[in-house]
């Protein structure tokens, strides 16, 4: 796979989230898995079988750490404990790059839990830039920013979300987590074309990527991250990999999770995309066709 | 409205409670209309509202921290029943919301906050408390620190002036009800989970679980961690009182003075009972070197 800076210049392929209900069978059965992404706020402990199954997992995997809460458009300053058991985290898992969300979660000292979205205007460009610079110069490893799924839209917008994203990355000078799930939701939500998103994206800056399974309820679509990755989001990933080249690409599969295999399985048909012979890659048309598809059923 | 300005807003409006049917509220506590609300900074699209989308994010965060909250505290749950329950946590997060980047912290106030407030179960309020201090308990025993145990050399150097540090994982409860078998009965149904992911969160209802019945019988426990596995023992009120003043910050003597103060045991019989004591403790690694900062 090719390496740029954002990913540490590493080489990773497919990978599938670690999660608790597949340990025994990984422990039992050692699969070949190119690597594990790890939420780092589950590992972010003092002591326990967390931290016990995750130095099991080192011994024999690579891991690359992704977190829910830097909420890097949060205007409240940067939480040191939360820095700081972040870095130790780093230290031990040895993680390339780290990734988290372009959202905001919390305010005033309280805590939302939630990966919200920022308004798209050049004040939250400035802000969420510095604050992940500050994340990048305390942790001394890439950072990747990651595309969220949304469902509201603000008046105070000055921007698409994708021009916002560009101008982050630049003024921060990081890499992106382009999560072509999250780009098919969010399109669908605010009945935007997911192919300019993608298209205008700044390949060179895109160290991983994520696909997942989405829920559609009558006026929108929720990330569930219950379901296998439906095929609008398969051709937006087919897109992404031409621009973008074959990158580092994770199958996240959080509720509902069957078993490994199933989930490994689901991932593993990334790599017809990833290896440029057997790539078939769906024109635009066919692509917004699809999507259009979705919109209207 | 500049970012801060909006991200006041929003929390404000995200963080407001449910109705009791789990939809947004139509009007704030000082009676301003939501939609209105919601309009003033939410863009409505072809097919929602801005209220309507605003409250896809107020009910994801409800069902978050709710489901968090029950994730740690099953048994409680079982006791309460579902509905009633619910009440409780949005009683009890309307007071005490997340001060932490992580989800793990959200129920630490609880088991003090329920001693202030009886209404959710007034007949069996000390048995709700027991119940929820135990399953807490549990989180701090599940992944709290473990620290280098104590070797034999190192019991020799100890005299009545010494300090002597207890592992952080290992809790110890002075309980009315005999409420371990009833949590040890809810948890084995009661699948485990990561604490957080980056999924929106479904509302889901816990299983309702048979409960075994319990009759008031004081009893004494140490939870603790062993090999990664959290284990609940019934230890003797002297043991109690011994570890207890131990984890407290008290000397070696003052807490072996502070275990058997009144007791009615004959010489012969405390020496038994400490020797009892510190053999298991240190058995199962339970004193420990301090923590250096």
């Amino acid at each position: 796979m090719p390496a740029n800076r954002f990913n540490g210049f590493s080489d990773y392929g497919v990978g599938i989230g670690l999660r608790v209900p597949h340990y025994d069978h990984i422990f039992a059965e050692k699969p070949v898995v190119d690597w594990f992404e790890i939420i780092s706020e589950n590992y972010m402990v003092d002591g326990g079988r967390a931290l016990k199954v995750l130095d099991q997992i080192l011994e024999r995997y690579r891991v690359v750490q992704h977190g829910v809460s830097m909420y890097f458009g949060s205007t409240q300053p940067a939480d040191r404990e939360h820095l700081k058991r972040l870095k130790t985290l780093t230290r031990r898992t040895k993680t390339p790059w780290l990734s988290d969300h372009l959202c905001w979660g919390s305010v005033d000292g309280r805590y939302t839990h939630d990966l919200l979205p920022m308004p798209y205007t050049f004040e939250a460009v400035k802000a969420t830039a510095a604050r992940i610079r500050e994340v990048q110069d305390f942790l001394e490893i890439p950072i990747a920013v990651e595309n969220v799924s949304s469902y509201a839209e603000f008046h105070e917008s000055q921007m698409t979300e994708w021009e916002f994203l560009n101008e982050v990355v630049e003024a921060a000078d990081c890499g992106i987590l382009l999560d072509v799930n999250n780009i098919y939701v969010s399109s669908q939500n605010h009945g935007f074309n997911p192919f300019d998103y993608v298209n205008s994206v700044p390949a060179e800056r895109v160290a991983q990527i994520h696909i997942a399974g989405h829920s559609k309820f009558e006026k929108y679509i929720l990330d569930t991250h219950d379901h296998p990755v439906l095929d609008s989001v398969w051709h937006l990933y087919a897109r992404a990999i031409e621009r973008v080249g074959p990158t580092a690409t994770l199958l996240e599969w959080d509720d509902n999770i069957p078993s490994f295999d199933e989930v490994h399985s689901e991932a593993l048909k990334a790599t017809q995309y990833l290896t440029p012979t057997e790539v078939l890659i769906p024109s635009n048309s066919a692509v917004q066709e699809s999507a259009r598809e979705v919109v209207h059923s | 409205m500049n970012l801060l300005e909006l991200q006041r807003r929003m929390a404000e409006d995200v963080m407001r409670p449910l109705t009791p049917d789990f939809q947004m509220q139509l009007a704030t506590s000082n009676g301003r209309s939501t939609h209105e609300l919601a309009s003033s900074y939410i863009k409505p699209n072809d097919r929602l509202s801005s209220f309507d989308r605003l409250e896809i994010y107020n009910r994801q965060y409800w069902f978050r921290v709710i489901g968090a909250v029950s994730e740690d505290f099953p048994a409680v749950g079982a006791v309460l029943g579902a509905k009633k329950f619910d009440s409780m946590v949005l009683a009890y997060l309307r007071e005490n919301p997340s001060t932490s980047f992580t989800l793990r912290n959200l129920g630490s106030k609880l088991p003090k906050w329920l001693e202030s407030h009886p209404e959710f179960s007034p007949r069996r309020h000390a048995l709700l408390l027991d119940v929820a201090r135990l399953e807490w308990a549990y989180v701090e025993a599940f992944d709290g620190a473990d620290l280098a145990p104590l070797t034999a050399a190192d019991f020799g150097d100890l005299g009545a002036a010494s300090p002597l540090f207890l592992q952080p994982h290992l809790q110890l409860l002075d309980l009315r009800y005999p409420v371990d078998e009833l949590v040890l009965a809810v948890h084995r149904q009661t699948a485990p989970s990561d604490i957080m992911s980056n999924a929106v969160t479904e509302r889901k209802q816990a299983k309702r679980t048979r409960l075994p019945a319990m009759r008031r019988s004081q009893i004494h426990l140490a939870v603790h961690r062993y090999e990664n596995s959290v284990y609940y023992r019934r230890i003797d009120p002297e043991a109690y009182r011994l570890l207890f003043a131990l984890q407290s910050g008290n000397l070696l003597g003052q807490a072996l003075e502070a275990a058997f103060s009144g007791s009615s045991l004959s010489a012969e019989e405390q020496a038994a009972k400490i020797q009892e004591c510190f053999a298991h403790a240190a058995e199962l690694g339970w004193f420990c070197k301090p923590h250096e900062i």
